[in-house]
């Protein structure tokens, strides 16, 4: 049936365990071959899941609103609202530690005219996203993955399937939307954050830069381009986290033993996503 | 002279092959034949590992069987899909463990199934909720999260989140398993009400299908019965037929416990 089948066709296309069990000679090339092996299947599977997911997404805007509207706000909230603190202290902290400094070091060569430049390239294109992405999988995906697979290791989602309820639909559509919007809203709020609290930091060093000049400075350097892929890759982000997680979480049957197991390979390869996601976007900062 | 229509089965396996859940390479049933017909209630007893929890999933078309046909309200369990959902929601199903999901409370557990298919806020669904509860004696626990509630009652929960959308067909993995005195009565009761038509569901008998580790407990004239042993699947038919039967399988799940010796 469709309702269990999508979670089944994720599982079908992603059933590793397979070759991870299969006994090999002890040799490199065999080891160096089962690792290249895992990891297009690993690259197959998360491929069809997004498909699915993206497919439930579009298929299932409409159906059961009452209930899914409340789940999305929710992981909204855990993916973004309540991350707040732990970001004002984040942008506060690099803003000291990074701008602040770079501010400084500029003034001190009489290069304060790269000032706008520099800040939008570490700041704006690659420092704030790639953290913002990092910290929210380490607090939030991390949760996901533990969370759904205890929930498949009690044998929840065969409840949800009992029910009528597709699990996908249910469980990782909230989390993707939430995700996503949430890695893009605490972007640009550690981005204002730590440009703030980053002049903050030159003005105490009695850096000779007004405010005026240091946020036209950058607001100059600013590009059209770079509002459309920063909105672009922090919604990647967003999006391929929750993907990664939840398929490790879920589109698996696991056992409870192996839900610690899962989290850490979950968070291995949701760093490993970002990294290839944000270099995808520098060749296309750098094309266009 | 008008012809009376046949009714169809509500559930009909023809040489169905049984895999496991958690290992679909591992057959635990093998050439499974069986029609269950609207108005029945079947016990469907065996061993632990004997495949019951796997029949009943796949007589609740969770799972497709390995090969064979099975068929629910007519329809090939492998064609259940989002335009058969109707068909689908006319199964309900309870775990033998309930399988409640702990970060709801119980009336929102219950309430679940009607929401989402419904589409209805909490409100909305709030007073079908409410009756559920009270008809289960629930209604002291609507607020409770699962992990804070007794196994007895958690089993009830359940039934009520599968009674929800008023289903024609109801599976039940081992409803007994576990249970007190007071509960398994109680239980028994119910499900022999739901059997002959319960007011709740506007008197509409109810298709009854409930696996078993015990037959002692079942015993009742009007159930028919099933025994799964060594990967297969016998149709005993009425109590009477279950007490006349010699097989060692039959005479272990009739069998008192032995009585354990400090």
């Amino acid at each position: 049936m469709v309702v269990r089948g999508n979670l089944a066709k994720a599982f079908e296309l992603t059933n590793t365990q397979v070759f991870r069990r299969a006994a090999l000679p002890k040799s490199y090339t065999d080891r160096l071959g089962r690792k290249l092996f895992l990891f297009l299947l690993t690259i197959q599977g998360l491929a069809a899941f997004a498909l699915i997911t993206l497919g439930v997404i579009l298929k299932k805007s409409g159906v059961a609103h009452s209930v899914m509207q409340p789940r999305v706000r929710h992981e909204i909230n855990r993916a973004g609202v309540s991350l707040m603190p732990m970001f004002i202290f984040v942008a506060l902290a690099l803003g000291f530690l990074v701008i602040g400094q770079t501010v400084s070091a500029l003034a001190k060569v009489g290069a304060t005219n790269y000032l706008g430049s520099t800040m939008v390239v570490v700041i704006v294109r690659e420092l704030g996203p790639l953290l913002t992405a990092v910290l929210v999988l380490a607090r939030v995906g991390t949760a996901n993955v533990i969370e759904l697979g205890t929930a498949r290791a009690l044998g929840e989602v065969e409840a949800l399937e009992a029910l009528g309820i597709d699990p996908v639909h249910y469980l990782i559509v909230p989390r993707v939307i939430g995700m996503a919007l949430g890695v893009f809203a605490l972007t640009i709020y550690l981005i204002l954050g730590a440009l703030g609290s980053g002049y903050l930091w030159a003005f105490l060093q009695d850096v000779p830069l007004r405010p005026g000049d240091y946020f036209k400075q950058i607001a100059e350097a600013l590009d059209w381009l770079d509002f459309v892929l920063l909105a672009l890759k922090t919604v990647a982000f967003g999006f391929f986290i929750a993907l990664v997680t939840c398929y490790h979480g879920l589109a698996q049957p696991l056992r409870l033993e192996d839900v610690s197991r899962v989290a850490v390979r979950a968070v291995t390869q949701g760093v490993v996503v970002c990294v290839l996601i944000d270099a995808v976007f520098i060749v296309l900062y750098l094309v266009a | 002279m008008s012809e009376t229509k046949p009714h169809p089965a509500v559930i009909e396996m023809c040489g169905a092959q049984i895999a496991a859940l958690r290992d679909a390479s591992l057959t635990v049933l093998e050439d499974v034949n069986w029609s269950v017909l609207p108005g029945e209630f079947w016990v469907v007893a065996g061993p632990q590992h004997s495949g019951k929890s796997d029949l009943l999933l796949h007589a609740a078309g969770l799972l497709t069987p390995a090969a064979g046909i099975c068929r629910v309200f007519g329809r090939e369990t492998g064609a259940f899909g989002e335009a058969q959902l109707a068909d689908r929601l006319r199964v309900g199903f309870v775990f033998a463990d309930g399988k409640l999901f702990n970060q709801l409370s119980i009336a929102e557990n219950v309430a679940l199934p009607l929401r989402y298919q419904k589409n209805l806020t909490a409100a909305e669904a709030d007073r079908a909720v409410e009756i559920l509860l009270e008809l289960l004696e629930l209604t002291p626990f609507a607020d409770v999260a699962p992990a804070h509630l007794a196994a007895n009652w958690r089993r009830r929960a359940a039934l009520a989140r599968a009674l929800m959308l008023q289903p024609e067909l109801l599976l039940l993995d081992n409803p007994l398993g576990g249970l007190d005195g007071r509960h398994r009565q109680w239980l028994l009761q119910f499900l022999d009400q739901l059997w002959r038509g319960h007011e709740f569901f506007g008197g509409r008998p109810m298709t009854l299908v409930a696996t078993a580790g015990d037959l002692r407990a079942w015993q009742n004239s009007k159930r028919q019965f099933a025994v799964l042993d060594d990967k297969t699947f016998s149709v005993l038919g009425s109590w009477a037929d279950v007490e006349a039967n010699r097989h060692h399988a039959v005479s272990e799940l009739l069998a008192e416990p032995a009585a354990t010796h400090i």
